[in-house]
């Protein structure tokens, strides 16, 4: 059948499902809206927190990452799951038994205090907007690519879906959702990878494929790999390391705590009956999560080798790859190459005029690598292929059957969407029920609250999309902001909230603002002032990664020690929380008497 | 907090204190610092500190969530703090 109509075929009925799960699971109370009505089992919560949790990026950009990376992107890999330890012993069974619906709502009643639950909130906004951009960008991408709609109307097609399950069937519409998104997703992206790994290593499962050895031959894959990276000129894919050491640290530890304080991910939490769900949950959503993890750094290394077999003959055949007739000719490219030159993704400039493409590296220091190119007359690495190709033309470079490059789209489609949907949530709770009914109204009915949640979700869901229409300059650097934010400010909050009875208002709001404004101070000198180009004050603090070569990227782990440092010594000098705060934070550490989560006290 | 309350509040800890410990280890010790001389250990054809960085330390976080889950399970029984 045609790629294009299998795709429409496949897409369309994944979406057909997403919606029937919505009209069966509309919420009808706050409960059902906030929390699903807490009853969630815990593997269904792994599942849907997996979902909710694996965005675009890690669905089409991550294997790529690590592709270019090689062994330093491993910080992706144990900054995205390590996390997840944290969250299970630090925060999620704490935080279930507290037995509130929101993140703010926690932090209101554990401080005692509206300025600090404020701060969370716009801590929460600022992150969660940021982070849904790139998900919207993200369906109009995918969108676009697939179903060779424009960009405008793959978003506007994912604001409409969304809208149908987030707004009348709320988290419980949502969970149930993920789930199915999470096969799908799932599915996705393990089914080229076996394939491709069974192609490559006569072994089908990736994970064991990538310390295999190569089909035919007595050499690992991971050998073959670094030899021919290497004498191509790029650094030995097994022990490359973009940065130093130390950034690598920093910037694994930035991302565990961020992902712990994600707010989207820790509401996920609150879903489940009781305390000891609330652990094993998160024990099922990392085995849900590790799969995808798990077989990325197999997808990333196989499409690498993959990559340069298909543009030099004599990577897979053996002989000499820097013989005029090993490059490929650029007539005689396949046609997943020029289905991607049109996106602009992927592009060839004939260098040195032989109408073949050479794909090296060509700022190499290595005097061997060196040496072979000039002997060889190559004039500059001709072929730039963006990071995202990595996962979406997977399958294409590999030729495998028009079904799975229909359901990599599919795949891609979910994780966009899945993401999104559990964002909008963290945002309409936020408003509806912090802002709302806790600040502004507190007189507001259960009904007249859960109309809110559903306006309050619905004009989110078009913020989110006009942002994604017009994304603004700086969602290049929205990471970093995202996860800077959540761990310099929600992380150590939440923690010293549980672990430090003696923890009071003062402290815990002026840690938030210093560990956030160190931050964003480091973040703004390095890409502008909110984003603003041209505003970057590099020259004030020292230049590019002047504290001991710590990338804004990484910066947010410095931000929680600053956090947590200020928090500490300003409660030190200011009076002890009330007792009844005492008693909470007690009563919080014992699991017995947790009950179903309810938002009316 | 009385006597029993305190005492699980220790027990608690020290249990996150070796369960972090082995966190802790795995990712940036074996995954990070130790990763360059661990390579010239194979396991197959995985360099072992790649081995970590990629595979190793995901799996051995997986366990330790369970093992956690399980052994606070039994902490919560024996101080008679758990859910009926």
């Amino acid at each position: 059948m045609d790629l294009q109509i299998l795709t429409y075929l496949i897409v369309g009925a994944t979406f057909a499902l997403y919606i029937g799960i919505a009209v069966w699971a509309r919420a009808g109370s706050t409960s059902d809206f906030y929390v699903a009505g807490g009853g969630v089992h815990p593997v269904t919560n792994g599942m849907a927190t997996a979902a909710d949790w694996m965005s675009a990026a890690s669905f089409i950009s991550m294997a790529g990452l690590i592709s270019n990376m090689g062994y330093g992107g491993g910080l992706f890999l144990m900054g995205w799951t390590g996390g997840y330890v944290l969250m299970a012993c630090l925060l999620a069974p704490y935080l279930r038994k507290f037995g509130k619906f929101t993140v703010p709502a926690f932090v209101a009643d554990r401080y005692y205090s509206k300025t600090a639950a404020a701060t969370a909130v716009i801590c929460l906004l600022v992150m969660s907007i940021t982070y849904i951009i790139g998900q919207m960008t993200g369906v109009g991408v995918t969108f676009s690519r697939f179903l060779g709609v424009s960009n405008e109307m793959g978003i506007y097609l994912g604001m409409g879906i969304v809208f149908c399950y987030a707004v009348f069937g709320g988290m419980k519409g949502i969970t149930y959702t993920q789930v199915a998104q999470y096969i799908v997703l799932i599915s996705a992206y393990t089914i080229p990878a076996i394939f491709i790994s069974f192609q490559l290593t006569g072994i089908p499962l990736p994970q064991l494929g990538l310390g295999g050895t190569m089909v035919g031959t007595d050499v690992s894959l991971l050998a073959k790999l670094d030899q021919v990276v290497t004498d191509l000129g790029f650094s030995q894919y097994t022990t490359a390391l973009p940065g130093s050491k130390l950034n690598m640290f920093v910037y694994t530890i930035s991302l565990m705590i961020g992902t712990a304080g994600l707010p989207h991910v820790i509401i996920r939490f609150f879903t489940v009956p009781t305390v000891a769900a609330a652990r094993s949950s998160a024990g099922w959503a990392l085995v849900f999560i590790a799969i995808l993890y798990t077989t990325a750094p197999a997808v990333a290394a196989m499409a690498r080798l993959n990559l340069h077999a298909t543009v030099n003959t004599a990577v897979m055949k053996g002989g000499d790859m820097f013989a005029p007739e090993s490059s490929l000719n650029y007539e005689d490219r396949p046609a997943w190459m020029k289905r991607w030159e049109v996106t602009g993704l992927l592009k060839w400039e004939d260098k040195n005029g032989d109408g073949r493409i050479q794909y090296y590296n060509d700022k190499t220091t290595n005097p061997t690598a060196q040496a072979n190119i000039a002997a060889a007359g190559w004039a500059g690495n001709e072929l730039t292929v963006n990071a995202d190709i990595i996962v979406l033309a997977n399958p294409e470079i590999a030729l495998l059957p028009n079904w799975v490059i229909a359901l990599v789209a599919a795949g891609g489609v979910a994780a966009a969407l899945s993401t999104a949907a559990g964002l909008l949530l963290a945002i309409s709770s936020a408003i509806s029920h912090d802002l709302l009914k806790k600040i502004w109204m507190p007189d507001l009915s259960e009904k007249g609250e859960l109309m809110a949640g559903k306006i309050a979700m619905a004009g989110s869901i078009v913020v989110a999309g006009w942002l994604g229409l017009n994304p603004p300059g700086f969602a290049a650097g929205t990471v970093a902001l995202a996860f800077g934010i959540a761990a310099s400010s929600i992380f150590p909050v939440l923690m010293m909230g549980i672990f430090n009875k003696r923890m009071n208002k003062e402290g815990a709001i002026t840690g938030m603002l210093c560990g956030l404004g160190v931050t964003l101070f480091y973040v703004f000198a390095h890409k502008g002032i909110f984003f603003i180009k041209g505003t970057e004050y590099l020259g004030l603090i020292g230049g590019a990664n002047s504290f001991f070569g710590i990338t804004p990227e990484a910066f947010g782990t410095i931000g929680a020690l600053v956090n947590f440092g200020t928090a500490y010594v300003v409660s030190k000098f200011t009076p002890a929380p009330p007792e009844h705060i005492q008693k909470l934070v007690e009563d919080v550490r014992t699991p017995r008497g947790s009950k179903m989560i309810s938002g009316a006290h | 907090m009385d006597k029993s309350g305190q005492a699980y509040w220790f027990a608690v800890l020290k249990l996150l204190a070796i369960i972090l410990g082995i966190w802790f280890f795995v990712a940036y010790g074996l995954g990070i610092i130790f990763a360059s001389s661990l390579n010239n250990i194979h396991l197959g054809g995985y360099p072992l500190g790649f081995w970590f960085a990629h595979q190793g330390s995901m799996y051995i976080f997986i366990a330790l969530i369970f093992i956690y889950a399980k052994l606070m399970g039994q902490l919560d029984k024996k101080f008679d703090v758990h859910e009926q």
